[in-house]
């Protein structure tokens, strides 16, 4: 990198080139379109976490006795809707995918900067939705809108969540929309699709998935939403509507929906595990296609959520052999994680801390998804705390420890700061524990017949209960470390060098933070991915 | 900071800074256009797989209520779009020649017929409104199978308000387009903007082609029951 | 800029065949063909629909051939969504 007279805090970059509440609203640069996204998703989270926390405390004690039963429907309803549209989907594509991809890929922008800022600010509308939602005494559907109970039944505010949800989907689909064009047609001279990040790859193939399946949660939602208020009676039982009608539609956007929720944070584990084992990626091509196969068999699967609803016996034999087949791929990537760790450089830096977690936590969850795949066992273990169980291992054992690695891995790209590496360490063992002690125990529960959506329980249940709810706060503590020393490092964390890591990619030849444009000349590319063996800096910045 | 990498080529207006040339631009822009379009297609296809489930399921019921379209405002209708059509493509060729006044000509015409659609579809509307066909409490059939009746029809008003409300916006889409060529916006070297437009419309043509015949001719010699 | 431009006449021509065609459709209505009714229908819709897309939309012409991966894939999905959701209804009665 060239030196420069002037000093390393004040060189211009993307964060002080302009400044002014205007030149944030008003942006078209991804990078800060990323940062809007990060505080939008943030907010989300944490009231997220504060339904889950309040739904542990009911389940403290078997009787309902912290809330009322209604209460509690909001609680897991309101729980899942914004953990799953406001926090986890948009999560990695719309925070980590925005800075990094341009750069990634040798490009100054997105192909449509002006649609990447609609789509924030068609999240912001989502979100005064939800918001309002929330605010106007919530709604209590589950997050899965089922009819008729959401056009018939409820009084809850079932329009207003339908309508952020819905609004807050065409976000995601602009960004993906987006993110295709722009790694087809953006790539730098001699950047080949062979030559991608696995990054890349993984928020393209999460882009064909917002692309073609979330218009049809739209039109499911919008059809409820017409039930309701014109009495348009297509899933109405009454005039032979089908209510599997609607689970046809809505699974079909919202099983590819947790491959959205999935592939950006395998592409971050990629990242990160070849980085801190300082070696090349094992397999790179198998790891691409695979990406792309579990984008494409995802859409296969969807109605195995339906296995109990009635659907006929030989639909959902098809359904069950797709589900078998899409674990494939995903075996694929665990054990070319492995190959890569094997005979590596290994340090165990914050983000690899989190890879790991990944790796292993995403490896119980996917696994006990062959189980529930099963028609056997899943007529046993469905809607109860086992698929609870299941889900959670994946998404917040596998994708928010993806999220939370990610942002430490690149946050001295993106802050321009190092933040403090023992406390890193220390919060990523506090989510791990926390995380486990919260979940397992309810693979357990739902094995032995505890309901899920339920605000009561049996006696019997509880010890694992209270062992669920004592993980939760262990949790909570961990999620909250971050936070708080990601906004300390902003002012006094340790100034970042350009390449902390020594990790290869495009983003760490540039300076920490990016200029405004990434590039002043764009590069030309002519080395593999993952190129460690012709890197020769020391592997790791210690504190 | 001027970029002086030999990838540049002299600047065009409208392109802008993140693409090296027109050329990219353009391509992108196309691309991003037919993407969008594919999502529309799983918009509306949500609601044709439930068409085709309640079909297979009531066919009677569905017979019964595509002959209580009406058949001749429906095929004027068709017809009226497919016209659009043809004044919407013309007018895409006329800006790719640069042809300011000829694209304002043609894409007002087209305007016409999306107006004219609207308004055929509106007095459709009201007649089936004036005749209890308008699902809910004052539904009211008097033939067989009155409920899944009301099912086709909620199908009917779901579908083509879906269309009808996109064909609103294209013409939104349009007039905004013709009145930047008036401005002169456009011009052989960059008229990307009229095309993705075509696009859209061309599009929104092509589902009522689809719409068409399965709402309105299921079959006029069949009889349900 | 190696854009294809097509003639007025060949505009005018693609609508003519698509209000034959429209004609067409509306009088197979009134014909008894059983089943094979939807399938008439179906086929004669798709000719307009190829007409207009590969004509006034330009899909013969067009010179990123990435973008007709993109259009097949939405046709793809949309067969996907359809027929995996027809073999739960069509077999429910299935012994």
């Amino acid at each position: 990198m060239t030196t420069v007279a002037v000093p390393i805090r004040e060189r211009e970059n993307y964060l002080n080139q302009e400044y002014g509440i205007k030149s944030w609203l008003l942006t078209t640069d991804h990078k800060r379109i990323a940062l809007l996204y990060l505080l939008s998703i943030t907010f989300f989270f944490f009231i997220g976490g504060f339904f889950a926390l309040l739904i542990r405390l009911e389940l403290l004690t078997p009787a309902g006795d912290l809330v009322q039963a209604d209460t509690y429907n909001k609680l897991f309803t309101m729980h899942g809707q914004v953990m799953v549209f406001f926090f986890l989907i948009p999560a990695v594509p719309a925070v980590l995918g925005n800075f990094l991809i341009p750069i990634m890929i040798g490009a100054k922008d997105l192909a449509f900067p002006r649609v990447n800022l609609l789509s924030w600010y068609i999240f912001m509308l989502g979100s005064a939705l939800m918001l309002y939602t929330i605010l106007n005494g919530g709604v209590d559907t589950g997050w899965t809108f089922y009819t008729p109970l959401s056009t018939e039944f409820l009084t809850t505010n079932v329009v207003a969540a339908a309508m952020a949800i819905f609004v807050v989907g065409f976000s995601s689909i602009l960004t993906g929309l987006n993110f295709i064009v722009t790694v087809h047609r953006l790539r730098a001279p001699g950047m080949t699709w062979s030559r991608l990040p696995l990054f890349v790859w993984a928020n393209y193939a999460t882009s064909i998935i917002f692309v073609l399946g979330t218009p049809v949660l739209a039109i499911s939602l919008a059809l409820v939403g017409l039930e309701r208020i014109f009495h348009l009676g297509i899933f109405d039982p009454r005039l032979g509507g089908d209510p599997l009608l609607f689970q046809h539609l809505f699974w079909f956007y919202s099983h590819p929906a947790v491959y959205v929720m999935i592939l950006p944070g395998m592409g971050v584990v990629s990242e990160i595990v070849a980085c801190f084992s300082h070696k090349r990626l094992f397999g790179y091509k198998f790891m691409a296609l695979a990406l792309i196969a579990i984008a494409v068999l995802g859409f296969l699967v969807w109605a195995h959520h339906m296995f109990v609803a009635g659907i006929s016996l030989y639909a959902a034999m098809i359904f069950s052999f797709f589900s078998y087949m899409v674990a494939v791929p995903s075996a694929i990537k665990v054990f070319n994680w492995t190959a890569t760790l094997y005979k590596g450089s290994i340090s165990y830096t914050t983000p690899m801390l989190y890879a790991f977690g990944f790796i292993g936590l995403f490896t119980m969850g996917g696994m006990t998804g062959l189980f529930v795949a099963a028609l056997g066992i899943d007529v046993h273990v469905t809607d109860t705390y086992f698929i609870i169980a299941h889900f959670h291992y994946i998404m917040v054992g596998g994708m928010v420890m993806a999220y939370l690695g990610g942002m430490h891995f690149w946050w001295p790209k993106i802050s321009g700061r190092m933040y403090p590496e023992g406390w890193g360490k220390l919060a990523a063992l506090l989510i791990f524990v926390g995380f486990n002690l919260t979940f397992f125990p309810q693979f357990i529960l739902g094995y032995m017949g505890m309901p899920r959506r339920y605000w009561q329980y049996s006696p019997e249940f509880q010890l694992l209960n209270v062992l669920s709810t004592a993980g939760a706060s262990i949790l909570a503590a961990g999620y909250l470390l971050p936070m708080l020393y990601f906004l300390w490092s902003m002012r006094y964390g340790k100034i970042a060098p350009d390449n902390p890591w020594g990790a290869a990619g495009l983003e760490w030849m540039t300076t920490s933070p990016p200029t405004t444009s990434n590039f002043e000349q764009i590069p030309t590319v002519t080395w593999e991915a993952y190129n460690y063996d012709q890197l020769t800096e020391a592997p790791v910045e210690r504190q | 900071m001027s970029d002086s990498s030999p990838n540049f080529t002299a600047h065009s207006p409208g392109l802008q800074h993140h693409f090296a040339t027109m050329e990219q631009q353009t391509d992108a822009s196309v691309m991003g256009m037919w993407v969008f379009l594919v999502t529309e297609i799983m918009f509306f296809g949500g609601m044709f797989t439930g068409y085709m489930i309640y079909r297979y399921t009531y066919y009677g019921p569905w017979l019964e209520g595509s002959q209580h379209m009406d058949f001749w405002w429906g095929t004027i209708n068709t017809a009226v779009l497919l016209c659009s059509s043809l004044t919407m493509a013309l007018g895409v060729r006329a800006s790719q020649l640069g042809q300011r006044r000829l694209v304002v000509a043609f894409l007002l015409i087209t305007i016409l017929f999306g107006v004219g659609f609207l308004g055929i579809k509106g007095i459709e509307y009201h007649g089936h409104w004036v005749d209890g066909q308008f699902p809910g409490a004052h539904f009211r059939f008097a033939g067989p199978n009155p409920r899944q009746v009301e099912l086709f029809f909620s199908f009917y008003w779901a579908m083509t308000g879906f269309h009808a409300l996109h064909v609103l916006i294209g013409i939104g889409l349009v007039a905004y387009i013709a009145y930047r060529s008036w401005k002169g916006a456009y011009g052989r070297e960059y008229h990307n903007p009229v095309e993705n437009v075509g696009l859209y419309w061309h599009f929104v043509d092509i589902v009522w082609i689809y719409l068409y015949p399965l709402l309105y001719l299921i079959s006029h010699k069949h009889v349900s029951g | 800029m190696s854009e294809h431009i097509a003639t007025k006449k060949t505009y005018i021509l693609v609508w003519m065949s698509l209000m034959c065609l429209t004609a067409a459709t509306a009088g197979a209505s009134y014909l008894e063909l059983g089943r094979f009714n939807i399938v008439l229908a179906m086929v004669i819709a798709t000719c307009k629909a190829l007409l207009v897309a590969l004509i006034f939309m330009g899909v013969k012409y067009i010179s990123q051939k990435i973008t007709l991966v993109v259009i097949v894939a939405g046709l793809f999905w949309l067969f996907i969504l359809v027929s995996l959701s027809m073999t739960d209804t069509i077999s429910r009665s299935w012994r």
